[in-house]
């Protein structure tokens, strides 16, 4: 499959996640199924919809089914968001710099989502809880808006039982029969243990969420290096060549989405770059 | 009082004060345990004290007009709930309510108070400490605001 | 490979031997009101006794005193309408009444064409270019495909435009690389030549059809004291010394919001400038609903919703995209590039702004005031 022509992939699935949210699980009409990185992102076209860059959301390992998790906003996300079981769409891709590589990472590993966020680390998510447990611990922190729009509910719940990862979700306002955390991510983070000096963090969400939650997690000592962050911007092409994801001197879409704090913290001090 | 003495530096507003002052702030200070669901403050009562959690964790709630409670934060140990005891008219905003059983500290207002005049130097230590616990809050108040997760205001678009 | 010397009344034969080698030839013709690039069969077709006068915002064509054919500087097209044409058809999707897709890639158009008068500025953005678009991960197919097709005729420069400053970007006048053959035009002393170099073997291939001979030292010399009275003479200068990083440190500075006062967003800038690249795509659905094309035509980084993200533009201010312009020419392009700059010193931006803001004089501003804030 080339990357700058899309082949054809049949919708296998579409399961509803939150009232504006979908997760479509995709087959190739032909050849291989897609062997991709965390972190990577893939174009999606619904016919006439116009190409959007969509996180991948699924299990990396390779030969699994592609999954996407996808939120209506516009004309494009909202057509592949009513895409039925069975019918076709259009995959360009994998693209971008993904998560690193967690099968070499050695220390605790600190993910921090944030609504929709949530779906390019989940494949992450797969990868840590597949490291030796001697690793280090896998954190993750999930916060929302309300209990109603947070993703991968059951997944959530089945993580929480289980011991092999923390799991702690937090969100802005809550019915009272919400029996978890109400508030903001980095009170969760200033409430979770970490050892600055071995933990990685991966974050993803809306920006100013991931803002907040850096500077948590730099008040905490860790070192920007340690915190990486997944960007989003204009991008057409997915290739670097049409010049509209650039931030500073990143193209997002190739040298992102996934960039270190380092590289962010600098840039985001400055107005409309 | 020692014992209480002691525990205030599970409080982050209340960690690293000079013993003098740690202790007459415990002076006014039990130790007190809330069981699943028992209030520790209710809206529109006189607020009569503030707590300092130091086990689980307490919701704090506001009953719309119409509809059932809504959660509008929720604290953990090392917090410290209720401020309505700092000004006039006294007056609780939100109900408070334990959730699973809950160990605190729970200080008398009016106790505080009077030693604050009595003792200017301790009472700007607190109101310099509350007044970081309040900003905070603010600050996480206005991130809720900021709904991030959602769209935009339609105006700012 | 050896500069020979070609009489300006054999020049025809030139055209002739790029003709019969296959190739459609490009170069420079009189349009309306500017020199524009266009097929050339003819040597009556390109701009004798033509030059033009550029500054800030001005551009005239004038008769000149003699006969040139390249008595003029650049005009406002430059060669990558050719290699990155302004609109294409990327693929095409069908859509058959079962609801089944299929996708098709858009055969690359990649005519053999001899690009005749390119200047050394316009040299070094088709560098600039391949190292935008070819030498990345994913690198442009059609490009490579329109970049190796393409026969490149040098030529240097007689005359320096108004606006030029290849001198401080160090891209010319005189042509170094990048060329099958390189022309200099001499005129002097009742004599009417041009020094001709081949630099590569098609370019060889077409100067053995030529009844040039070996050029004489007194020729070679003329033609080197061509480019140097046009070095002598660039209209503008631009301090390139530690300027990536000048600007990097800068970007809060005033003068941004001074210039976006004077500044249209109107793009004209990234229209003429010849290493702009960005290109913006769109689905084109038929009546029947049956056919979609994913079709590419040129950007700008200056219009409102280039940087369009779900809850509005990252750039929204006219101050914000001025800066990722004048920025990404003469400092991240470097870092992006491999350190090959974005600005190549041809001048087109000033001469075709409608205000006249000239980048050299708001880097020499920002130079002059470092690090101000207010």
């Amino acid at each position: 499959m080339s990357d700058m022509t899309p082949a054809a992939y049949r919708v296998t699935a579409n399961e509803p996640e939150t009232a504006d949210t979908r997760t479509l699980t995709m087959e190739p009409l032909s050849g291989e199924r897609l062997s991709y990185q965390a972190g990577q992102f893939t174009m999606l076209y619904a016919f006439g919809g116009g190409e959007v860059p969509i996180s991948i959301s699924g299990d990396p390992t390779p030969g699994q089914p592609l999954v996407q998790t996808v939120r209506a906003l516009g004309a494009g996300t909202q057509s592949i968001c009513r895409l039925e079981s069975g019918e076709q769409i259009g995959v360009r891709g994998p693209f971008g710099r993904g998560w690193p590589d967690l099968s070499e990472l050695e220390g605790d590993l600190l993910l921090i989502a944030g609504g929709l966020g949530l779906a390019p680390l989940r494949p992450a998510l797969y990868e840590a809880l597949r490291r030796p447990a001697n690793r280090g611990r896998v954190t993750l922190l999930y916060g929302g808006r309300e209990p109603e729009q947070l993703l991968f509910r059951e997944e959530l719940d089945r993580w929480r039982a289980s011991r092999e990862i923390d799991c702690e979700l937090i969100v802005d306002i809550a019915g009272a029969n919400w029996h978890g955390s109400v508030g903001v991510v980095p009170s969760l983070i200033e409430r979770t243990a970490i050892d600055p000096a071995t933990t990685s963090a991966l974050v993803c969400g809306p920006e100013v969420m991931m803002r907040y939650a850096a500077d948590a997690l730099l008040a905490r000592g860790l070192a920007a290096s340690r915190i990486h962050a997944s960007l989003e911007r204009n991008m057409r092409c997915a290739v670097g060549h049409c010049g509209h994801c650039q931030w500073g001197a990143s193209f997002i879409c190739r040298d992102g989405p996934v960039l270190e704090w380092s590289v962010i913290g600098p840039r985001l001090g400055v107005r409309e770059l | 009082m020692r014992e209480i003495q002691q525990l205030l530096e599970e409080i982050e507003v209340l960690r690293g004060l000079e013993p003098a002052q740690a202790k007459l702030i415990s002076g006014c200070g039990r130790n007190v345990v809330l069981e699943d669901g028992e209030p520790l403050m209710r809206a529109g009562d006189t607020a009569t004290s503030f707590f300092a959690l130091r086990r689980g964790t307490v919701a704090i709630e506001l009953l719309p007009s119409v509809g059932p409670p809504l959660v509008i934060e929720t604290l953990h140990a090392g917090d410290v709930v209720g401020w309505s005891w700092l000004f006039e008219p006294y007056l609780t905003q939100f109900d408070v309510r334990a959730r699973g059983s809950v160990g605190a500290i729970e200080f008398d207002g009016a106790c505080l108070r009077g030693k604050c005049e009595a003792d200017h130097s301790l009472g700007y230590e607190l109101m310099r400490r509350f007044s970081e616990l309040i900003s905070s809050r603010l600050q996480a108040t206005r991130m809720r605001l900021l709904d991030v997760y959602g769209s935009p205001p339609a105006g700012t678009r | 490979m050896a500069a020979h010397t070609l009489e300006r009344e054999d020049f025809g034969q030139l055209l002739t031997a790029l003709a019969e080698e296959g190739y459609e030839v490009i170069g420079p013709r009189e349009g309306a009101g500017a020199i524009e690039l266009g097929p050339i069969e003819r040597t009556e077709q390109l701009p004798i006794g033509l030059t033009d006068q550029q500054d800030g915002g001005h551009y005239r064509l004038e008769r000149r005193a003699d006969g040139a054919l390249f008595g003029f500087s650049t005009g406002p097209q430059s060669w990558k309408r050719f290699l990155h044409p302004a609109k294409l058809t990327v693929w095409r999707s069908r859509r058959d009444e079962s609801g089944g897709l299929e996708f098709e890639s858009e055969a690359e158009q990649a005519p053999a064409r001899a690009f005749l008068g390119v200047r050394s500025c316009d040299l070094h953005a088709i560098a600039a270019l391949d190292d935008a678009l070819l030498n990345i991960e994913h690198p442009d197919d059609g490009y490579r495909a329109r970049r190796e097709n393409s026969l490149i005729i040098a030529l240097n420069c007689s005359v320096a435009g108004g606006t030029c400053f290849c001198v401080s970007t160090d891209s010319g006048p005189r042509a170094r690389s990048g060329y099958d053959l390189a022309l200099t035009e001499v005129i002097g002393e009742g004599r009417h030549y041009f020094v001709i170099e081949a630099a590569s073997e098609p370019g060889e291939r077409i100067l053995e059809q030529l009844s040039s001979r070996p050029a004489q030292e007194d020729e070679c010399g003329a033609a080197e004291r061509v480019s140097e009275a046009t070095a002598a003479a660039m209209g503008r200068s631009l301090e390139t010394d530690g300027l990536a990083e000048l600007l990097q440190r800068n970007l809060q500075h005033p003068r941004f919001d001074e210039v976006s006062e004077r500044c249209l967003s109107c793009g004209n800038c990234t229209l003429v400038c010849p290493t702009c690249f960005c290109t913006e795509v769109e689905d084109v659905v038929d009546l029947a609903g049956a056919t979609a094309e994913h079709r590419r035509r040129w950007d700008s980084c200056f219009t409102l919703d280039f940087t369009h993200v779900h809850g509005g533009n990252v750039r929204h201010s006219v101050a914000s995209r001025y800066r990722q312009w004048m920025t990404h020419k003469l400092s991240t392009w470097t870092e992006q590039f491999d350190n090959s700059s974005g600005c190549v010193g041809c001048g087109r931006c000033i001469t075709w702004c409608p205000v006249a803001i000239d980048i050299t004089e708001e880097a020499a501003a920002i130079r002059a005031s470092d690090g101000a804030t207010a």
